[in-house]
């Protein structure tokens, strides 16, 4: 079975056994610690952690795209806010009549701009399992819908990449405006409960966390299992010689098209997870820039390894959080500065160094060896 | 049949019902065959009413000065490129130029480029896994499983292109004759009844030449093969039948020493050489 093959695999035993460890840990000294033990996780602290973890599956699902199947998405972030959005829409839908105007259907924006019921697009959303479904079909649907249009056309290389980067552009302008009933400027907020547990608790809070965890395990082994089944060779194949894969009678944009619209739901799902533990959905998830900096994680961690992706992730966010805290202004400058080093001295990111130092052991499994197993 | 008549037949099969992939069928004579084929380029005729075909089992040459439209022709009967009239069909039952590029590949036309294009950053194994045929959509790709005999089937054809000792090999270190094989070897393992091969020697040692030719002739009778080729000495040493092309038409056919000794072949195209 294509799914249950990386669990055989020794890299994904390493990575998934590092981020049990770790969602353990940080649970532990959480729950067991006395607050001023050194050792003591606090609850923004648990949160930061869940925070780095559904960009690390951002990540990922971009890393599945650009690394394995050469698509240069800079546009990742709409699907990433999309899934967010979904969410909030639930979220706000929970608030039910404890909002600051207290009407029980209507969010406060809403109230507010004086609308007298709600658009049609907000039903359904006061039940969990339709939004839970709209987070993984919203993004989904405009990538294939995307997708169908541009792989159709052979559109592929800079001109896609600028494609992405003009669709998030063109919805963070559409989501701006308070016309669209999704909050406008100010986005979604001041959720109370997800599925019955209040959003302020720090119980909450970690459950969040482990979900987080739980979502990124899962969606790792779901892109690994593509990336070592034959359908992720062939992506390989359509990344390095598209019109030749074409020839072996692969319908390359198919293929395109299958990848690149599960690695939208994998952004969405890591949206999804993110608004609640931040607390807010704004346009501004949806902006070019942050799309281009989940472009820069990937690529410090290393391209096409998937476990790159999640170093380049946390590390970068960790750093963004180190840096804004001391010196807010240099950040864009920090962030630009190693990329440019990396680029130069480590063309294949923080995995290509692992790497190096792996295959003096090792060989790569070929991937006979890796059906029989 | 009118409409009306196809539709009252209760034992007609409509033309869009009626199965694409049936076998080529070439009891009728040649698996190949281009007729009054035109295709001009921003008002520059590549190809003009040319004619050709080729036999089941044949090993045919296509020699041509540059320009000639050799590799047009090559993109018109995979389905890359459109001719602007004429009609290319493959056995009697398959029109081309209604098919597009995998289902012309699916149906058994390979296609070798001029320049060697394998998958670098794949295996050799994994090379020739992927040419395979096989069922190519997503999810039965997907779900593939690597089976005996399939490995058996590469492990064959490891053997006729003579790389059995790189299987585990990234493609991308191999030497570019062996990438050559390679891509034969690939064209092989999809089970074609018709081979494209185009400039196979390009930039070869005089000993992959050799193996080359070998390799190239031990196919024709099971497979037909098509070579498009410039070096005249490697076409000497495998072709029975010549066809030369100039200006995008036919200008003569036949064996390699009455095409050599053709006064208008001498003069457009050997004559360089000579």
């Amino acid at each position: 079975m294509w799914l249950t093959r990386p669990l055989q695999e020794r890299s994904t035993q390493v990575f998934l056994g590092v981020l049990f460890a770790a969602l353990v840990v940080v649970s532990a000294l959480h729950l067991f610690m006395p607050e001023d033990s050194a050792l003591y996780v606090s609850s923004y602290t648990v949160t930061l952690l869940g925070k780095y973890l559904c960009y690390a599956l951002l990540a990922v699902a971009v890393d599945l795209v650009w690394g394995y199947l050469g698509i240069l998405s800079l546009g990742h972030g709409a699907f990433f806010a999309l899934g967010g959005y979904a969410m909030g829409m639930y979220l706000m839908r929970q608030i039910g009549d404890r909002g600051t105007y207290g009407d029980p259907i209507l969010p406060d924006f809403m109230v507010f701009l004086n609308w007298q019921e709600l658009p049609w697009y907000w039903h359904g959303f006061d039940m969990a399992w339709f939004a839970f479904i709209m987070v993984l079909l919203a993004p989904g649907l405009l990538a294939l819908v995307f997708g169908f249009l541009a792989f159709r056309s052979r559109v592929t290389g800079v001109y896609l990449s600028i494609i992405t980067q003009a669709l998030t552009f063109a919805l963070m302008l559409a989501f701006f405006r308070n016309e669209m009933g999704f909050g406008g400027n100010n986005g979604l907020t001041d959720f109370k409960d997800i599925l019955g547990f209040d959003l302020r608790t720090d119980a909450t809070r970690l459950g969040l966390f482990i979900a987080t965890g739980i979502a990124l395990a899962v969606g790792y082994v779901i892109c690994r299992g593509i990336v070592t089944s034959k359908l992720g060779r062939v992506s390989v194949a359509c990344r390095d010689a598209e019109a030749r894969t074409r020839f072996l009678g692969y319908r390359v944009e198919r293929v395109q098209l299958f990848v690149f619209v599960v690695s939208a739901m994998l952004a969405g799902v890591a949206g999804a997870l993110y608004v609640p533990q931040v607390g807010i959905i704004n346009p501004s998830e949806f902006s070019p820039l942050f799309s281009i900096e989940i472009v820069v994680w990937v690529a410090l961690g290393g391209r096409a390894t998937l476990y790159g992706a999640v170093i380049g992730a946390i590390l970068v966010n960790y750093a963004k959080t180190v840096f804004t805290g001391i010196m807010p202004d240099a950040w864009l400058f920090a962030l630009g500065g190693l990329f440019v080093l990396v680029t130069v001295f480590l063309p294949k990111g923080i995995a290509g160094l692992l790497q190096k130092r792996r295959k003096a052991e090792t060989t790569e499994p070929t991937p006979a060896q890796e059906a029989t197993a | 049949m009118s409409i009306f008549e196809q539709l009252t037949d209760r034992e007609h099969v409509f033309e869009f019902l009626a199965p694409v992939q049936s076998p080529v069928d070439v009891r009728h004579g040649p698996i190949l065959y281009l007729e009054d084929v035109s295709v001009s380029f921003d008002g520059f005729r590549a190809i003009n009413n040319l004619n050709l075909t080729i036999d089941d089992g044949e090993l045919r040459c296509i020699i041509g000065p540059n320009g000639a439209g050799k590799t047009t022709m090559m993109d018109i009967i995979t389905g890359k490129t459109r001719p602007d009239t004429g009609s290319v069909w493959f056995g009697s039952r398959h029109n081309l130029l209604t098919m597009n590029e995998p289902d012309i590949a699916t149906l058994g036309i390979g296609r070798k480029f001029q320049k060697p294009t394998v998958f670098e950053a794949l295996t050799v194994f994994a090379n020739l896994e992927l040419a395979m045929a096989a069922d190519k959509r997503i999810f039965p790709t997907l779900t593939a499983i690597m089976k005996a005999e399939y490995r058996d089937r590469i492990d064959e054809v490891l053997e006729l292109i003579g790389l059995k000792d790189l299987r585990d090999r990234l493609a991308g270190i191999l030497s570019h004759g062996q990438k050559q094989w390679l891509e034969i070897g690939m064209l092989l393992m999809q089970k074609p009844r018709l081979l494209l091969v185009d400039e196979p020697v390009a930039g070869m040692t005089e000993q992959e030449m050799d193996r080359t030719a070998e390799l190239l002739t031990s196919l024709a009778g099971k497979q037909s093969v098509v070579v498009v080729e410039h070096d005249m000495g490697f076409v000497r040493s495998i072709a029975r039948q010549v066809t030369v092309l100039h200006q995008g038409s036919v200008l003569a056919e036949g064996t390699m020493d009455q095409v050599s000794n053709d006064p208008e072949v001498i003069k457009v195209y050997l004559g360089e050489d000579a």
